[in-house]
């Protein structure tokens, strides 16, 4: 795959907005090796974001597009949120349909695209809050766990409904005082990492976007194993600061603190067998890729010297 | 990227040819069989070329959703899953046409009103997905007949809503449903609507055309809106997000893009004119009193009108077979001799009266009646004694106490 798609036409060029331009010279498309290393210095697949300042979703929106193993054939699928509010930043297609449908959404998504290209990858991934994950939503993230539709679904877990002003939500902590909990929370968190597994999913992970190499390596996972086996979930932590009374440059200290091992956002996995064999399977491709680019250079090298 | 043209007289996996959809629908030789109309809208669906049905159990569609599972089984459609709710399989549907697949589904009543946030937002994304709509009862306590009130809340929604008499008529305009909503001046999901059970569970002899043509595929590329496939260009949509905007520029987005869609509706007019020869059809309009109706409404009118004829009353009719596009300007046209407006319909509030009242001059002609809901029937008599009634006619009482 590669930048052919969004190649413009040599008489069009000057008119084209110096953002496109600059997405078809520096863009990662069809670079198989893209990861959150390239954030810096090539073109990222998001423009300047509406998001509150220092807030984490930006982050993990920079970390998991500059992830996607294949996002020159990946459709991303939002709900209503603050990610809505992103998306059309974004140079992957991506569909807001409703508030808590994006699996449905995705799933005629899915098969739609495998019915139209038999023969191509084309990735689906969904990226929801938790209020459309959890609440609104459930009934639709299950009901596509059960059937093994085949894409990755990511909640962004900020444990409330942020962006209509910080209401009680499924996944926030119990005795969390809010606004629509004004005694505070009388249940616990929903343990949605554990009904993911026992729904189906094969490949599931609880953590935050405080390390951008640990969000590069899960987004690729989930990804390929959702590719290739079914469904996969993943539950970050992108606390809104706002809310929990922190200012712009606490976003990441915060998400530190509550991913040590007896947090709630302690980093934790699940791979169900079919799914391993796949990791080991990519890992052991990626070593032979190293092993032969290594192989290459010291040819080069002997050649030269 | 191939258009559809290119694809005429080449075949599909199922050995059915492309066929010129004018040619199809108007000059291949037809069969007559004898079927249900749900054994009908299967027979349709097998020549409509679906990428996709998402089915969920509900009476009275579910013979219909299941026999489309047969189609897929036999390898007529492309994919086709039963979703969890009608509101998921809503957005289901939209899912799949977001990626370009030509798109079928059913749903009834109740499930109508648990799917409606999907249908304004298909209409505003430009979505052209067909869902039968075989109406039935939406209200409590629970009733499984058949009740039109549903479709007085699909036609604010942005889509097409046709109201089908026949079977023959649901045959035909599955099929046709697909060439008009899929214009690209017009883009936009239908509700194919008839009164659930008449209809469905009826038998009634359909000229269906020939199992071995097929109607051109979808051409996702013709649409107005990009295609979510990432095989055109991932602009980014707009650089600030309109719902972010409180000020006069998210108004006018809006307010410009709602106007659009309506404007699209209007547009498939002239489609439609083609298509189903006009949005109504006229009997003996020039008579003093006219019936206007839609659905199995226009079957009993009919009933009603012979009824007359002995009794020597002449009666017009005017069936209505689009509600979006409304065809106002026909119905002034086909009403405007009439000294009396007569309107039977299938439910309590009478939207079929008040979309005619609103529409033409002098409205005090309009006569909002009868009325029949909870699924019961509508004898020919009492749209005749309606009409009697109208005309300070003697009228016999049709049932008494005791």
């Amino acid at each position: 795959m590669s930048k052919e798609r969004i190649k413009i036409a040599e008489e069009l060029y000057d008119i084209m907005p110096a953002e496109y331009q600059d997405l078809v010279k520096r863009a990662t498309y069809g670079n198989e090796q893209r990861g959150w290393k390239d954030i810096g210095n090539a073109k990222e697949l998001i423009e300047e974001h509406s998001l509150c300042a220092g807030c984490p979703e930006s982050m993990a929106f920079r970390y998991i597009l500059a992830s996607l193993p294949n996002p020159e054939d990946t459709v991303m699928v939002g709900s209503t949120g603050c990610t809505s509010l992103v998306f059309p930043h974004v140079a992957v297609h991506n569909i807001h349909s409703l508030f808590g449908n994006q699996n449905a959404i995705a799933s005629g998504l899915k098969r739609a695209l495998s019915v139209r290209f038999p023969d191509r990858v084309k990735d689906v991934v969904v990226l929801a809050g938790d209020g459309a994950t959890v609440d609104i939503g459930l009934d639709m993230t299950l009901q596509a766990w059960f059937r093994q539709e085949k894409f990755t679904t990511i909640c962004f877990d900020n444990e409330l409904y942020a962006n209509t002003g910080g209401q009680e939500s499924g996944l926030m902590q119990k005795g969390f005082v809010a606004k629509m909990a004004p005694v505070g929370k009388s249940f616990e968190k929903v343990r949605l990492p554990e009904i993911a597994r026992e729904s189906g999913c094969h490949y599931v992970v609880n953590c935050t976007v405080s390390k951008p190499n640990l969000v590069e390596k899960v987004i690729k996972n989930a990804v390929h194993i959702a590719r290739e086996i079914g469904p996969t979930y993943l539950q970050m932590y992108t606390p809104c600061i706002l809310e929990i009374g922190k200012n712009s440059m606490e976003g990441l200290q915060e998400m530190r603190d509550s991913e040590k091992p007896s947090e709630r956002f302690a980093y934790k996995e699940f791979v169900s067998e079919p799914a391993k064999e796949l990791i080991a399977e990519l890992a052991a491709k990626e070593k032979e890729r190293k092993a032969e680019a290594k192989r290459q250079l010291a040819s080069q090298t002997v050649a030269v010297g | 990227m191939a258009t559809q043209a290119s694809f005429i007289g080449q075949k599909n996996k199922k050995d059915q040819v492309y066929t010129d959809p004018w040619n199809m629908m108007f000059e291949a030789e037809r069969t007559p069989s004898f079927f249900t109309g749900s054994e009908v809208i299967k027979e349709a669906v097998r020549r409509a070329s679906c990428d996709m049905m998402v089915a969920y159990p509900i009476t009275p569609q579910s013979e219909a959703a299941a026999l489309c599972g047969e189609l897929f089984a036999e390898g007529y459609i492309g994919d086709y899953f039963r979703g969890e709710s009608e509101f998921a399989v809503m957005s289901q549907c939209a899912g799949a046409a977001f990626g370009g697949a030509r798109v079928f589904t059913t749903t009834a009543g109740p499930g109508t009103m648990r799917a409606m946030e999907n249908f304004p937002m298909w209409a505003g994304a430009r979505l052209p997905i067909q869902m039968i709509v075989t109406c039935r009862g939406i209200n409590s306590p629970l009733s499984i007949q058949p009740d039109t009130l549903e479709i007085s809340y699909l036609m604010q929604t942005g889509m097409l809503v046709w109201h089908a008499e026949t079977a023959q008529d649901f045959y035909d305009w599955i099929l046709m449903g697909y060439m008009v909503s899929e214009e690209p001046d017009v883009h936009l999901p239908l509700a194919l609507c008839c009164d659930g059970f008449f209809v469905t569970h009826t038998k009634d002899m359909v000229n269906l055309t020939p199992t071995e043509m097929c109607l051109p595929p979808y051409d996702p590329y013709r649409s107005p809106v990009p295609c979510m496939d990432m095989e055109c260009p991932p602009v980014r949509m707009m650089r600030d997000p309109f719902v972010m905007k409180s000020n006069y520029i998210s108004y006018a987005t809006h307010a410009s893009w709602q106007q659009e869609v309506w404007a699209a509706v209007e547009r498939s007019r002239k489609h439609t004119i083609r298509w189903m020869n006009g949005l109504i059809e006229t009997e003996n309009v020039e008579n003093d009193v006219v019936i206007v109706a839609s659905g199995t409404a226009v079957s009993q009118s009919r009933e009603a009108i012979a009824i007359l004829e002995d009794e020597g009353v002449n009666v017009g009719l005017v069936k209505v077979k689009t509600l979006r596009p409304w065809p106002g300007e026909e119905i002034r046209e086909a009403t405007k001799h009439a000294k009396h407006v007569i309107i039977p319909e299938f439910n309590v509030t009478g939207w079929l009266a008040r979309e005619v009242s609103a529409t033409i001059p002098n409205n005090e002609r309009v006569h909002a009646g009868p009325h029949v809901c909870g699924g019961m029937t509508m004898p020919p008599e009492i749209i005749a004694s309606e009409i009697k009634t109208v005309l300070g006619m003697k009228v016999p009482a049709l049932a008494g106490r005791g």
